[in-house]
């Protein structure tokens, strides 16, 4: 008590406090999957922390004598010798390095997972888009933080990729070669890279990373989480439990379990073991050369690439490399950006914290998915020479499905999902108006045998008829009143035509009525 | 009023009302009316003491577990010695120290965990209730003393009326980070011709990468492969890395009659051809050779080249051949370079010719 | 049975016999002494190699000429199961041996009389023993793993032709396959490699892929890197948390009103 008053008498914490400590939060296991992000990323830097006692972010050369003796006597970086050393002579160096890598994947993971929740639910949208930005960050600071983490060891997978970035960076037009020079210090490999991807590793990324995480957080609790549709629960309420104590033991124990999951794993897998590798040499190198899983869709894009270069009045323009670097951004960005379009469409400026199901956004669920798909095709791609190997392809068929598949199949998914959806909001609407099936079949008095309906129950029922569901936007009349012929801007028209096309009748199933749940229910309907 | 407003003006969104606000509908009256959040259900632990004082002891016993694996975890991490190698069913011949910490931490803190949850499912409270919103946006009288105080503040700055105070603040503003960016440039060398130079030159021999010796076309089958750098080039360079990361050759031989590229056949020596090792797509050590198709495809990005004619490029992403190293036999009868590479080695960039 | 026990003991005392005469990887002629292996080979190749590779190893549109291959060649294929081939594809798949140890060695030598070729290597030539592991490496990931993988798992070339993995290949025929190049892979020969660094990457890859190999940091998940571990992330670390956070978020047990 005394504690706390002096504490409240600095800090004012009984006022913060009062608000949070029974603040209310929905009971969903969709809403922990953010939780699965935060916690890895402390496990991540608790474990990072560790590592930076050993590790030695240099490439001074020396030659290696340490207890691991299949690599005696072979030169290598300070870098490459101090993980060996982390590895084999620091005792559960080892099962830190593999929970700080591998808590790293699942962080990646978890993100996006969790981002692609609050996308299908619609959670992106207003009060919350600038916290869907914050998230995004979040996602591509942690490819990039990987990536750089990644290669810190200095064996002989990572520098190919360090030497795959060079081509990369090369390839910007214009000041390509000097970017290259600025970053590594001079020519590849140089002697600086190292130590500069570990400052911005350890440093620069996580700083930014925890500011935005904090301001995530923030968010979080100042716009209430968001919850299903359900009996009781509407925009202007939350449902759920009292952080203190219920989330409190769920949370923090699940942080527990987080990391219990992710010890467990580092004891019996290993992951990136740099000792099979070798230390890095410019001129060696390994099939099956493949980033992180994260990256593996940019690895993908590069893979797929036909090899276009322009060459003019002695310049040469690297297509083949710069475009798959610009799809890379691109495809990234459009994801950012699809609440802010989505709410151009609609023009709706109202908050939401009820959840939409998939299902009744048909539009936006077929765009997610065919993001995923393009993604996950690019990711094929990445992997091409593994995936010829092990189904016993061709790797340049492989390749060929890659460049065709990029184009095509996220159409298709696009259509099939879409079409899925209405067809799930079909089976909903028929289910709101005529019940469950009983198995019972009854005989009509003309003779017809139909099977018996059991009217859903209203908390049943109510999550299937109360979602919001818009109308096309309509233009306005070409002429106005007084007989003069409007402007209609083209941003407005292609508004128009977009809101058509979400809310058109071939996106979306009227939503049952209450006239035709009566007109049913009275009896006259009964024989579906 | 513009079209756009006129647009959004939310009639074609549908009303707030449809969207229960908690409120108890009548029964019968609205079928789709909200009929309110349901009532609380107990769980055996809620009304059956015995229950309740069997979920303590689970919970109890949990973090009884993780105390115990947390001793495990430091008598592992004593007693198990670093190299030791152990047979686990499974996962193969693996490091005994590495499995039993990373296991005994495992179980140490997914009990503590497990047992934090388990208590809340069953010990605490699990009534559901709501809690109210409120909107994030201010109310109007808030927005306008808002703007009434920015504005009063924005004209005792007398921003706007002292124009030069303005443009000069904003000068300055823009100016101040050219210091940082001009910090910037010692961050590395200018490219200069760094990129279009390689260690090859007339007359230097070509040294066989296994074996440390200078190679002799009697070294080189037919089908055979063979690593190489130029004369001179040693592993305690200071700058080692960065030379055979440019210089790294590889040769082959084919018979003189396969190779079908002119240039390619004047400079090679009796079927003996030699080519850049680096990609000239993004730089990997091209050299997965197929001695039968002649085929060398990179490992990284599958850029397939043929080296029997003029490496072109056949498959992949590469934007033009591997540059060639024109070779002869010198007077002792080793294998030289007649001439330094003819274009810069690995990826393209912007300068190149 | 006799006679196939007499045959046995020659064949073995031949071969005995040319382990202790025949000069390591020297061109070996048709000896008096052999004479009745390659008789032996002769009729074995007639049934078993001959409709590719003609009557007496000319070649064929079907199969290359063997003349001049040598006998290090003839193990290699044989011995590993590559040969005979059972359909055409894209390259002979390592599978069951078809012949008896001394019927691959009868082959070898019919083959080694028709031409001078690489001999069958000694034993001293490639154990794995007397290797340097740590300068295997540096040689194996210079000269090897760009198509093998950095711990030989083998890898993907073009057209679906692959680069075997080197999991339970005997060092012998890893030295026969570098001496020789089978099918698309180079050779790695005299003039490219010593006798040293054969065995020192023999050794290497030994002790990546022999029963003393050992993974310290848990299950290899195949070797292949960071594919297989995203794999493995996904579904064992991720899948297990949402696992866990299903259990965490789901209703306790209600007690059933009857």
């Amino acid at each position: 008590m005394k504690a706390a008053d002096w504490a409240d008498g600095r800090l004012g914490i009984y006022g913060l406090a009062k608000s949070n400590l029974r603040k209310i939060f929905p009971d969903h296991w969709s809403f922990m999957l953010g939780e699965i992000c935060l916690y890895s990323f402390i496990i991540i830097i608790l474990t990072g922390v560790y590592l930076t006692l050993f590790f030695q972010p240099s490439m001074a050369e020396t030659v290696y004598h340490g207890s691991y003796t299949p690599l005696n006597g072979i030169p290598m970086s300070e870098a490459y010798k101090s993980t060996l050393d982390i590895s084999f002579d620091v005792r559960g160096g080892l099962l830190i390095r593999q929970i700080h890598h591998w808590a790293a994947l699942v962080f990646i993971a978890g993100m996006f997972v969790h981002m692609f929740r609050v996308f299908f639910t619609g959670a992106f949208r207003k009060p919350r888009e600038i916290n869907w930005l914050f998230g995004f960050l979040l996602l591509v600071l942690g490819f990039f933080d990987g990536f750089l983490g990644y290669s810190l060891p200095d064996d002989l997978l990572s520098g190919t990729g360090v030497r795959f970035m060079e081509g990369a960076v090369l390839s910007t037009p214009v000041i390509g070669t000097y970017l290259v020079m600025f970053l590594y210090g001079g020519e590849f490999p140089g002697n600086d890279i190292i130590p500069r991807f570990f400052t911005i590793h350890v440093l620069l990324i996580p700083g930014i990373m925890l500011g935005l995480l904090a301001a995530h957080l923030i968010l979080v609790f100042y716009h209430k989480h968001t919850q299903y549709a359900g009996p009781g629960r509407s925009e202007k309420n939350v449902v759920g439990m009292p952080l203190m104590p219920v989330y409190m033991a769920k949370a923090g124990g699940f942080f527990f379990l987080v990391f219990g999951v992710i010890a467990a794993i580092s004891a019996i897998a290993t992951i990136n073991p740099i000792w099979q590798m070798g230390p890095y040499r410019p001129d060696q190198v390994s099939t099956g050369a493949q980033p992180d899983w994260y990256m593996g869709f940019a690895e993908g894009l590069i893979r797929a690439m036909p090899g276009w270069e322009i060459r003019f009045a002695g310049h040469t323009l690297v297509l083949g490399v710069f475009i798959p670097l610009a799809l890379f951004g691109l495809i990234l960005v459009v994801l950012a950006l699809y609440p802010f379009v989505e709410s151009w469409v609609t023009g709706d400026k109202r908050e939401h914290h009820i959840l939409d199901r998939p299902r009744n956004a048909p539009v936006r669920t077929a765009f997610g998915a065919a993001w995923i798909t393009l993604y996950l095709v690019c990711m094929l791609g990445g992997g091409n020479d593994i995936v010829a190997t092990h189904f016993h392809l061709s790797i340049n068929d492989v390749t060929w499905f890659v460049r065709i598949a990029f184009f095509v199949l996220p159409v298709v998914v696009f259509i099939v999902v879409k079409r899925w959806c209405m067809g799930l909001q079909r089976k909903d609407k028929a289910l709101a108006l005529h019940g469950r099936e009983s198995g019972n079949m009854v005989k009509l008095p003309h003779g017809e045998f139909t099977e018996a309906h059991i009217p859903l129950e209203p908390e049943q029922l109510y999550p299937l008829v109360s979602y919001d569901q818009q109308v096309p936007l309509k233009l306005p009349p070409a002429v106005d009143e007084n007989g003069v012929k409007r402007k209609v801007s083209l941003n407005t028209k292609m508004r128009a035509r977009m809101s058509a096309y979400y809310f058109g009748e071939k996106s979306q199933i009227p939503k049952p009525t209450v006239e035709e749940y009566k007109e049913i229910a009275s009896g006259h309907g009964g024989h579906h | 009023m513009s079209q756009d407003e006129e647009m959004s003006s939310a009639n074609n969104l549908p009303a707030e009302q449809d969207h229960g606000d908690g409120e108890l509908a009548v029964k019968g009256d609205n079928p789709f009316a909200d009929p309110g959040l349901p009532p609380h259900e107990h769980r055996r632990t809620d009304i059956d003491e015995k229950a309740a004082n069997r979920a303590e002891r689970q919970v109890a016993f949990l973090f009884l577990i993780s105390m115990l694996a947390t001793i495990g975890f430091i008598v592992s991490y004593y007693a198990i010695p670093k190299s030791q190698i152990v047979y686990i069913f499974l996962l193969g011949r693996v490091s005994a120290l590495n499995f039993s910490l990373g296991l005994t931490l495992g179980v140490a803190l997914f009990c503590i965990g497990a047992g934090a949850v388990q208590w809340a499912r069953t010990l605490m409270s699990d009534v559901e209730t709501p809690q109210e919103r409120h909107p994030i946006e201010a109310d109007k009288e808030t927005r306008e003393f808002v703007f009434e105080e920015f504005k009063a503040g924005a004209k005792d700055s007398a921003f706007g009326r002292r124009k030069l105070i303005r443009t000069t603040m904003f000068g300055a503003l823009a100016l101040v980070p050219l210091a940082g960016v001009v910090l910037l440039r010692d961050l590395g060398p200018l490219p200069g011709k760094k990129l279009m130079e390689t260690n090859w030159a007339a007359g230097k021999r070509i040294i066989n990468h296994n074996t440390g010796e200078p190679l002799k076309p009697s070294d080189i089958q037919v089908g055979s492969l063979t690593f190489a750098y130029p004369e001179g080039l040693s592993e305690e360079d200071e700058q080692f890395q960065e030379k055979i990361a440019k210089d790294a050759l590889m040769l082959i031989r084919m018979r003189p009659e396969d190779i079908k590229d002119k240039t390619e056949l004047d400079w090679s020596y009796e079927g003996i051809v030699a080519y850049s090792k680096i990609c000239t797509h993004v730089g990997c050590p091209i050299s997965l050779y197929e001695q039968q198709t002649h085929h060398v495809l990179c490992p990284c990005h599958q850029s397939t080249f043929d080296l029997s004619d003029g490496a072109k490029v056949i498959f992949g992403p590469a934007g033009h051949p591997l540059p060639q190293l024109k070779i002869h036999v010198g007077d002792d009868g080793f294998l030289a370079a007649s001439q330094g590479f003819q274009e810069p080695v690995g990826p393209s960039y912007w300068e190149r010719p | 049975m006799a006679v196939v026990v007499v045959l046995l003991f020659a064949l073995a005392a031949t071969g005995g016999l040319y382990a202790a005469f025949a000069p390591a990887k020297k061109a070996q002629a048709d000896t008096s002494a052999q004479s009745l292996t390659v008789q032996e080979g002769k009729k074995l190749f007639a049934v078993g190699c001959a409709s590719c590779h003609g009557m007496n190893g000319e070649g064929s549109s079907d199969g290359p000429s063997l003349i001049g291959v040598g006998a290090a060649a003839v193990d290699f294929q044989v011995g590993t199961g590559r040969m005979p081939l059972m359909q055409p594809g894209p390259q002979a798949p390592r599978k069951k041996v078809a012949y008896e140890p001394a019927q691959v060695k009868a082959l070898s030598a019919f083959v080694a009389s028709l031409g001078a070729g690489p001999a069958i290597p000694s034993a001293s030539d490639y154990d794995p023993a007397k290797g340097d592991v740590a300068a295997g490496g540096e040689l194996f990931r210079t000269n090897c793993a760009q198509c093998h993988n950095f711990v030989g798992e083998g890898g993907a070339l073009t057209k679906g032709k692959t680069a075997p993995s080197l999991k339970g290949v005997s060092p012998k025929h890893i030295y026969e396959a570098m001496e020789t190049g089978p099918q698309n892979m180079p050779s790695f020969g005299d003039g490219t490699m010593s006798d040293k660094n054969r065995r020192d990457v023999i050794a290497y890859v030994y002790s990546k892929q022999g029963h003393e190999a050992s993974s310290p940091g848990g299950m290899t998940l195949g070797g292949l890197g960071p594919v297989t571990e995203g794999l493995f992330g996904w579904i064992f670390g991720l899948g297990a948390l949402i696992v866990v956070a299903i259990w965490i978020a789901a209703r306790t047990s209600k007690v059933r009103k009857s």
